[in-house]
């Protein structure tokens, strides 16, 4: 198991430098100058050009990258231009926020994907496959945003079951002590169950925004893959055998079942990480996907390339997890490994 | 009366000498998306205790719809339309689907083609041995693994301490089949039912694989079904023999008989098709024809009658003429 974990992330080194390369050309590329930006619109040249001269963009390109790849070995993301802090930080300090939310709201769709596609597959074409396939066409058709504010109109203005959509905490709680950057964990840690409730009520409209758009694609392959598994012989034969209901579909159909629902947990979260930018927005949440989405409209670079940046070891050590959560599921796997 | 609790009646009842399966006039159905498949007409075979029946007939006979409809494991596409089929007195058609999973696997066992396709391919074979001894054999949790090894044992695997905790991609065809049969044979079943257990194997595996089933089921007083397209192979271990074609029982008769009397067209070509001790690979001959398209509403009442060449005019009369005699019965108006 070790073994295999260097192995695939020594493989996925090469993947990091064309991220970086891809990154620092893209943000180059984009249209607007943050020097410009930055001086402020009654700027005269000279001032601009002083400030291009700081930043460093006065430099030919290739210069600019060595600069940058050399701050980048050094662990040194850079300054936001906006901001003033360093994008380390900045981004070390939100990233617990994107992922609480990105974690839970996968958690929310892949239990209500999978049981869907389960019970959709033992039942088939009763009205809860039919409600499978509604469910998966509307979830896959409305977009994120959209999903996010009929949510917000029911549930927090027409209902007042949830709070107002304003961040991790309602204003008079205080966040806990830090341990893993994670309300939700945190605050039991420390035994806090009124900030837990806080952040839990916080939490669960962005995280079904977020899982409903996922819901679709892992009901979907649940379901295909549980027909195929259970049309197999060896279900035909435990049945034979006189295994009891429950032993077949959960111990034999669902475990061999489960193999293409982890492929497409990798992708729907991958797929997620990128809808996070837009639920942020919508829910004011303080992560790396609303502080991306600012600095990219103030062509502030240093923030855009960390964000890929993350992004990027983010997804391959995604792909990694995947890859050991095979292992243990599949013993095939392990032979080729 | 669950149906464990009548089965034991039956045992020691004063029906001692019903036969433990006993399958009447079954007819089976297949809804498909090209039409409504006739699998099974009037199917009719019995086994008592101690007996070795084979069940023979070329793929697409209807051998293992039969073994299915039997055991109550049919696709949902396929329906049983009429008959009777009776497991020691037991209405295995009308039982609860709770009672058949209790009978299944205890009572009545299946060993299936396709060995390593049958196992489940993500769980250790040990673990699968012991999931059908928790769901049956009166063993705990903790018994059961070594219970397990032992059933290995018995099989024939060697090392099988360690081969309990192999998965069935790292055995071989023959082993993956000795855990199928150590599986059908865990709770010491009743009746067994072998569907083509040696296809796929080599043939010294073939004859040790048989050599088991009949040694065990011999040990056991089990009632045995032994599902072929191999006459040979069935004839060396059976003490009677069914022939099927097109869904059809054509003839059934006891093993020397039906070889030195063959008295259905089709058993008579089945049997010059066989490969035998003295006649040479050139002596054989192939039968003509394919087996009749079973979605046909217009099927002649005997379905091998576009085959044989001793069709008459009378033979496309319905019904078709089932005629028994001295254990023996032939599905012809004109037999040999």
């Amino acid at each position: 198991m070790l073994g295999v974990t260097v192995r695939r992330l020594a493989a996925a080194l090469p993947t990091l430098v064309g991220v970086v390369i891809v990154t620092f050309l893209l943000t180059r590329a984009l249209p607007g100058d943050p020097a410009a930006y930055f001086a402020g619109p009654a700027a005269t040249q000279q001032a601009i050009a002083e400030i291009r001269a700081k930043l460093g963009l006065d430099q030919p390109l290739p210069v600019q990258f060595l600069d940058y790849v050399q701050d980048l070995l050094r662990g040194d993301l850079g300054l936001s231009i906006t901001t003033g802090q360093p994008v380390l930080h900045e981004l070390t300090t939100r990233l617990p926020a994107s992922a609480e939310l990105t974690l839970l709201g996968l958690l929310f769709a892949g239990s209500v994907g999978i049981t869907l596609g389960v019970l959709a597959a033992l039942k088939q074409n009763s009205w809860l496959d039919n409600l499978c396939r509604v469910v998966a066409t509307l979830g896959v058709s409305l977009p994120t945003f959209f999903t996010g504010l009929l949510l917000i109109y029911v549930f927090y203005y027409l209902l007042g079951w949830a709070p107002a959509p304003l961040g991790r905490l309602d204003a008079f709680a205080s966040p806990p002590p830090h341990v893993t950057g994670f309300y939700l964990i945190d605050s039991l840690l420390a035994g806090d169950l009124e900030t837990f409730r806080s952040a839990l009520a916080q939490i669960v409209l962005p995280a079904i925004t977020l899982g409903i758009f996922a819901v679709a694609p892992i009901a979907r392959i649940t379901r295909g893959s549980m027909l195929a598994v259970m049309g197999s012989d060896f279900i035909r034969a435990a049945r034979g055998h006189g295994l009891s209901g429950r032993t077949v579909v959960v111990a034999y159909a669902l475990r061999n079942a489960l193999l293409p629902v982890v492929t497409t947990l990798g992708m729907v979260f991958s797929f997620l990480l990128g809808a996070n930018v837009l639920v942020e927005k919508v829910f004011a949440w303080p992560g790396i996907g609303s502080y991306a989405v600012e600095a990219l409209i103030a062509s502030d670079y240093a923030p855009v390339q960390g964000f890929v940046m993350t992004m990027g070891v983010l997804y391959v050590l995604l792909n990694l997890m995947i890859d050991l959560l095979y292992q243990v599921i599949d013993p095939r796997v392990r032979l080729e490994a | 009366m669950s149906a464990a609790a009548t089965l034991d009646a039956a045992k020691i009842g004063p029906h001692a000498r019903v036969p433990v399966l006993d399958v009447r006039d079954l007819s089976v159905e297949f809804r498909t998306r090209s039409g409504l498949v006739r699998a099974l007409e009037q199917v009719s075979l019995a086994v008592h205790r101690g007996e070795c029946v084979g069940v023979v007939g070329e793929s697409g006979s209807g051998k293992s719809v039969t073994a299915y409809a039997v055991m109550r494991l049919l696709d949902a596409a396929g329906r049983v339309t009429a008959g009777d089929v009776r497991f020691s007195g037991i209405d295995l058609l009308a039982a609860s689907d709770a009672d058949i999973a209790d009978l299944r696997g205890r009572e009545m066992s299946m060993i299936f083609q396709n060995p390593r396709a049958a196992l489940n391919p993500i769980r250790p074979v040990g673990r699968q041995i012991a999931d059908v001894l928790i769901r049956h054999g009166g063993v705990t949790r903790d018994q059961a693994p070594d219970r397990a090894v032992q059933l290995l044992a018995e099989v024939g695997i060697p090392d099988p301490r360690r081969r309990a905790h192999a998965y069935p991609f790292e055995l071989s065809g023959g082993m993956c089949q000795r855990i199928g049969i150590a599986l059908a044979l865990a709770c010491r079943p009743a009746l067994l039912i072998a569907d083509e257990p040696t296809t796929g194997l080599d043939v010294t595996t073939q004859a040790v694989i048989m050599d088991l089933v009949t040694t065990l089921a011999r040990e056991r007083g089990m009632a045995t079904v032994l599902i072929t397209h191999d006459l040979g192979l069935a004839t060396e271990y059976c003490d009677r023999i069914v022939v099927m074609h097109a869904g059809h029982v054509v003839e059934s008769a006891p093993t020397a008989e039906i070889f030195a009397t063959p008295r259905h067209p089709y058993t008579a070509k089945l049997i010059a098709a066989t490969p035998r001790p003295g006649v040479p690979l050139s002596g054989l001959v192939s039968i003509p024809g394919n087996l009749p398209d079973l979605r046909a509403t217009n099927l002649a009442p005997c379905r091998f009658l576009a085959r044989c060449d001793r069709a008459h005019a009378d033979c496309a009369v319905p019904p078709l003429l089932r005629q028994e005699e001295e254990g023996r019965m032939v599905a012809c108006r004109h037999p040999l």
